[in-house]
């Protein structure tokens, strides 16, 4: 199965990965390689097979709504590229009116 | 003193019992020797023998008193960099999370400490777990303690590497695909992949949440049995932990397997690109099962073939959502940017790997709209065939054996270049992880090609953690090997 180059760019940008040029070629065709192996699956007949998500089938696992200890802000905040006034702090996001 | 690097934890532990030996001078000892061998195999990322020296004189003190925690009390260990430890740095072997400090312990690390067991340090792996040499680290590759021109599989290579070289007793790794299996294999040790659910995920670094289990790597079955005993069992901190209580491993584990029906996967049989050494040697172990009392019986997995296609959609779909909180807001580095967008796509690119970012890619990929039906959502389906083939294969077995890697060690750098050549190492781990069961790999001796260690897979049903440990101790106790100078790496 082939991948264009205007996919890798998509998904490049979906992943917010800023991929140089070159890695964007050679992720092209180390994609198409892998997308090709994993093609098997396509030959299967699969309409009536349930899908597993998961190998334990446990749901809606529930807890007392108990008040218990968290993180320490200041100790969560310590590890932040930028901190400021308790709040992690990142560049613009809103463009200036 | 008695000797102490190349002994078993047990043999340690009972050791320390009566006395022969404290537990800071056997911890001191595995120090000493991890110095040494550290620049040759490069295991560790981060030491701290002064915090494992501080615990080991509080297990001293406790013997003194008769408080042991624990069986294993005392016994160092040592956990791949992917579980979290409070104010010792943890990278998961990305530069992305280079200088943080976690704020909480893992589970496992949590309980580990608290049964009385030093902690070593932490250990090299492949970035975020993916990938099978450990030559996808942030940080340089470990090297396989057999022959240091080869790798020592991955991904918890460094865990595998360090235990291989007798630098620690016992180590924590863990599993995607068979990330702790195959390192043990190709390290002549054991390795264990327990059934899904069974240890907490609490604190270890995510990467594809549905098959991602952690598992010791030790000398012996009865060593790996005794350190899973300490960490496994429900944590409510992880919704997708078993709610049962665990049965104690060691107990009967040396009843032997007379009449134990053990089957012998069909599709494996002379499967494509498994080494004639590595074949050679597995059939012995299946005649030695067999003299043991077990019978075997042929089982057929015909789903096998589509295993490794639906675990590589699978796993790197996970790992896309998953590594989507790596974006250099509240951890780890930061690239600069003008504007938010900008700044997290220059910090993804630069703070990633390769393979990191190929997994992404293609998770990305695979869930994107018009492509989720086709692939992720029939990955999920066929691991539904793989799961209904274990369970009829259950029905007339109580363990599956076969090889646990294709082949022995691998040349640094010989499959680098090809990623789908690597992912293949996984082709007989890959199964076990996708239907969620209990595994364990015991080494069965040196290959007749290259003199490198193999070994056999034991493949149990979910929670039958003790079938596959009695199997496997009675496997290493008739082989003899873990016992003989043969199984010490000249390093």
């Amino acid at each position: 199965m082939g991948i264009d180059r205007q996919a890798v760019d998509h998904v490049a940008r979906l992943a917010r990965l800023d991929l140089s040029e070159d890695e964007r070629t050679r992720m092209q065709e180390e994609l198409a390689q892998i997308l090709t192996h994993a093609e098997k699956v396509q030959e299967l007949h699969l309409d009536d097979v349930v899908p597993t998500s998961h190998s334990v089938p446990l749901r809606n696992v529930m807890r007392p709504d108990e008040v218990s200890p968290s993180l320490d802000p200041q100790d969560v905040l310590a590890n932040a590229p930028a901190a400021e006034d308790g709040r992690f702090k990142v560049p613009r996001i809103i463009e200036d009116a | 003193m008695p000797e102490v690097l190349w002994r078993s934890a047990l043999e340690l532990s009972d050791a320390l019992v009566r006395g022969e030996v404290s537990s800071v001078e056997v911890t001191q000892e595995f120090i000493e020797r991890s110095e040494h061998v550290d620049g040759s195999i490069h295991a560790y990322l981060y030491a701290t023998p002064e915090k494992a020296l501080e615990q080991a004189g509080g297990s001293d003190a406790r013997r003194k008193d008769g408080k042991l925690l624990s069986r294993l009390d005392g016994i160092p260990v040592a956990y791949k960099d992917i579980f979290t430890t409070m104010g010792v740095p943890t990278t998961a072997g990305s530069r992305i999370l280079e200088g943080w400090t976690p704020p909480y312990d893992a589970t496992v690390v949590a309980r580990c400490e608290a049964a009385g067991m030093p902690t070593l340090g932490k250990l090299n792996m492949d970035e975020f777990a993916m990938g099978s040499s450990t030559e996808n680290s942030g940080f340089g590759p470990s090297k396989n303690p057999w022959d240091l021109t080869r790798v020592p599989g991955g991904s918890s290579g460094g865990s595998t590497a360090l235990v291989g070289a007798a630098g620690a007793p016992l180590a924590w790794g863990t599993e995607t695909g068979g990330s702790v299996r195959q390192p043990a294999s190709l390290c002549g040790l054991v390795g264990v992949k327990p059934t899904y659910g069974l240890v907490s995920r609490y604190g270890m670094i995510a990467f594809a949440s549905s098959l991602d289990q952690a598992g010791p790597v030790a000398r012996t079955v009865a060593d790996a049995a005794a350190l899973l005993q300490v960490a496994a069992g429900h944590d409510p901190r992880d919704s997708t932990s078993i709610p049962e209580p665990v049965p104690d491993y060691l107990e009967g584990i040396d009843s032997g397997i007379d009449g134990m029906r053990i089957g012998i996967v069909k599709e494996f049989h002379r499967a494509e690109g498994t080494q004639p050494g590595v074949e050679a040697r597995v059939e012995e172990a299946y005649q030695r099962l067999e003299k043991l009392g077990a019978s075997l019986e042929e089982v057929s997995l015909p789903s096998f073939d589509y295993g490794i296609s639906a675990y590589y959609l699978i796993a790197p779909a996970e790992a896309s959502s998953n590594l989507a909180r790596y974006d250099g807001v509240r951890y780890g580095m930061r690239a600069e940017g003008d504007d938010i967008v900008r700044m997290m796509s220059r910090t993804r690119d630069e703070g990633f790997g390769d393979e990191v970012k190929r997994r992404i890619m293609l998770g990305t990929y695979a869930l994107s709209a018009g492509y989720y039906e086709a692939y992720y959502g029939k990955a999920q389906k066929v691991r539904t065939l793989i799961t209904r083939d274990f369970e009829r294969a259950y029905e007339s077995v109580d363990l599956i054996a076969c090889p646990t890697s294709p082949t022995t060690a691998f040349e640094l750098g010989e499959r680098v270049a090809d990623p789908l050549a690597m992912y293949l190492s996984d082709i007989f781990t890959v199964p076990a992880n996708l239907a969620g069961n209990a595994a364990i790999s015991v080494p069965c001796g040196l290959s007749p090609d290259d003199g490198l260690p193999v070994g056999l897979q034991l493949i149990a049903k979910s929670l039958d953690e003790k079938t596959m440990f009695r199997a496997a101790h009675a496997f290493e106790r008739d082989l003899g090997w873990i016992d003989s100078p043969e199984s010490r790496p000249g390093l």
